[in-house]
């Protein structure tokens, strides 16, 4: 018996070996990091350069509300008439957050992803998406300039993927319970918070940088500057403010569907939202909220859809691209998450007419203000040096924050 | 080769029949367990989420030294332990009449009513606590004209919705004991002058004991290892299985994940090993 366990595990071993060498051909390994630069993109992932015809199937990882078909509310289609003038067949995954989409993006069963700023370069510098070429793509050339070749969507002068849109984060209540209605990030932190018990805040460790940008407004002391780039004073405030706040959650939420429910039933009634969720909560028609952008500001995201590196269907997420950046597809689905479009000429074909204006969708001034979604690294990226915490630091503390 | 060659050779009938299953075993099962215990070693590069194939201990030295995984350890623990000694509780008296007292013919009635919620799906009940739980629940309405509130999402409502679901899987095992015990024994020590508590306490619990604790594996185990129930009835709180749960789904740390699952299995050896001891393994 003894000497069958043994052999067992000498097999289970050996398998484990072979197992480590089929993967670990991945190519150029960025290394752990703690240098003062970016690593290198990787350099041997071919980009396409001729578009040929759809494969007829197309997998896609996107933010709930990004790909609609139809089912959430009927009148909010752009997936069916994609379908049916490119002969791709759409498969959608939604992701609840950045973390999960790099995940789903490195089982290479997916030819496409929305990603946020905070995805876009573990993927980029993991290899996991390709770069894109925007001269197949003839809506590429009327996108916002300000979105083009930013450090979030490129490397190396080279775009790795279309940008869609971007947008802040809300601050959303119960109308009827919350009054009179929030117009301060301070409501979801105050320890006698009315509301104790009902609060929500967004399960990532993404959402320790709401944490700081509040610090930021309240705490000048902590000096912070960019919520992304915490040193190791500034990074504890935020934590111990979220560890505070805990007492007050109800229950945390990546699940939009989740959020959704406990906003309709009562089981919370403020935190942080999207406007997605405003909307379906508004065509439920079981509940009556309301979602800000606090006078604090706002984090947020910018997104661009990139091809995976290993795209089963290359020719029809191209097709994708081009079709969701259209002026009246980037249009609708802008109106329907609350976001600013990335294409210029969207914003003549929004239903309300001050759509972009609403959105500041062609302002760059104001697109600078809001606070990204981006990978937090060692270096700060400023005269503070390699001693600020990294997302392997974020993740840690939210198991913390969390208890 | 004769047609009878494997009639003579029974060694190699054997092997032959189990070599299937056993390499089942062995691989799918073993091996995977080895697989983990390497990867656990191992770690992730923060920034890429690519895997780093060199030995270290950081994981199991972060996990020891971190007061968080030990306090959450000990909350996912204290959970198990609850359940079981709830559904322990409740499974007891509920098997008593159906093995004891109950007519035989409903006794097929009450084991079909007992399987049933085994039927419908797990996320189905789950959710079902979580509306019957939530703020315009039926638990708080039902609690409202007497000035009380419902416990709302939380370890209440965790170890509420587990101890419903694993509930079958501890009368069960109960039940078969009890079936066990010839009714003459009680009998017996009723003639002798025994009341009924005391026929149940010198008689039937030291009999059923092995029986208790096979059911009570399946209580432990499968709370220990549950984080479904509690992303959906557990309002902020975090067990171990979501730890390492959160490092898979969400940090894409699988080296972490399989270090923090070294704790589940240390717990679950060290109780079946006490189960043995028990003698519970014979009912399972």
């Amino acid at each position: 018996m003894r000497r069958t366990t043994l052999a067992a595990l000498a097999a289970s071993s050996a398998l484990a070996i072979v197992l480590a060498g089929c993967s670990s051909s991945g190519g150029t390994d960025p290394g752990t990091g703690g240098g003062s630069a970016l690593p290198k993109a990787p350099d041997n992932i071919a980009m396409q350069q001729t578009l040929g015809s759809g494969e007829g199937a197309l997998n896609l990882v996107a933010w709930a509300g990004y790909a609609e078909d139809g089912t959430n509310d009927k009148d909010v289609d752009w997936v069916t008439p994609f379908e049916e003038s490119t002969g791709c067949d759409v498969n959608v995954k939604i992701g609840g957050t950045s973390d999960e989409m790099v995940k789903l993006m490195k089982t290479g069963q997916y030819d496409g992803v929305s990603a946020s700023g905070d995805a876009t370069l573990r993927l980029i510098y993991s290899g996991d998406v390709a770069p894109v070429n925007t001269a197949l793509v003839p809506n590429y050339k009327t996108i916002t300039d300000f979105l083009k070749d930013r450090s979030w969507n490129s490397a190396d002068g080279q775009m790795y993927g279309i940008p869609h849109g971007w947008g802040a984060n809300l601050l959303m209540s119960r109308s009827d319970v919350v009054t009179p209605a929030p117009d301060s990030w301070a409501a979801v932190f105050d320890p006698n918070s009315p509301y104790k018990g009902k609060i929500t805040a967004y399960d990532s460790p993404i959402y320790i940088a709401d944490a700081a940008l509040y610090l930021k407004a309240t705490k000048p002391e902590l000096k912070i500057n960019n919520p992304y780039e915490l040193d190791d004073a500034q990074f504890t405030a935020a934590v111990d403010l979220l560890k505070q706040q805990h007492a007050l959650i109800g229950e945390y939420w990546s699940d939009y569907i989740k959020a959704i429910s406990a906003f309709e039933s009562g089981d919370s009634v403020i935190g942080t939202s999207w406007q997605v969720i405003a909307n379906l909560i508004d065509s439920g028609g079981k509940a009556k909220v309301n979602a800000i952008v606090p006078k604090e500001g706002s984090t947020g995201w910018s997104d661009t859809w990139m091809v995976a590196a290993k795209a089963k269907h290359p020719n029809c997420m191209y097709k994708w691209m081009d079709w969701i950046t259209s002026a009246t597809v980037n249009a609708q689905v802008a109106e329907w998450f609350g976001e600013a479009p990335a294409q210029t000429l969207a914003c003549a074909e929004t239903a309300d007419k001050k759509h972009c204006e609403i959105f500041h969708a062609t302002d760059a001034d104001y697109a600078e203000q809001i606070s990204y979604w981006t990978t937090p690294t060692r270096n700060c990226g400023d005269s503070r040096g390699a001693v600020c915490k990294d997302y392997a630091a974020w993740t840690q503390a939210w198991t913390e924050i969390k208890g | 080769m004769s047609p009878d060659f494997f009639y003579r050779h029974a060694r190699l009938r054997l092997l032959a029949l189990l070599s299937a299953p056993m390499a089942w075993l062995a691989v799918a099962y073993l091996g995977s367990l080895a697989v983990m215990f390497l990867a656990a070693f191992w770690s992730v590069d923060s920034f890429t989420g690519s895997l780093i194939r060199e030995p270290n201990l950081d994981n199991l030295k972060l996990l020891v030294e971190q007061s968080v995984y030990r306090r959450v350890a000990l909350r996912t623990v204290g959970v198990a332990v609850a359940v079981t000694v709830i559904d322990v509780l409740i499974a007891l008296p509920m098997a008593l009449y159906m093995a004891k007292v109950a007519a035989p013919r409903l006794r097929g009635w009450l084991v079909a009513a007992v399987l049933t919620p085994l039927w419908a799906s797990y996320l189905v009940k789950a959710y079902a606590w979580r509306t019957m739980l939530s703020a315009d629940g039926v638990v708080n309405w039902a609690l409202q004209p007497l000035g009380l509130k419902g416990p709302g999402f939380g370890l209440v409502a965790i170890v509420l919705t587990l101890s419903y679901l694993w509930l079958p899987y501890m009368v069960l095992p109960i039940y078969a004991g009890l079936e066990r015990i010839p009714n003459s024994l009680l009998e017996a020590s009723a003639d002798l002058g025994a009341p009924a508590g005391r026929t149940l306490r010198k008689v039937v619990l030291p009999l059923i004991f092995p029986a208790v604790v096979a059911g009570s594996i399946f209580t432990f185990s499968l709370s220990l290892g549950d984080y479904i129930t509690v992303k959906i009835v557990g309002g902020s709180t975090q067990l171990f299985a979501n730890i390492i749960y959160d490092n898979i789904g969400v940090a894409d740390n699988l080296p972490f994940a399989a270090a923090a699952a070294f704790f589940p299995v240390l717990v679950i050896l060290i109780y079946l090993a006490l189960a043995r001891r028990a003698g519970a393994l014979e009912q399972l």
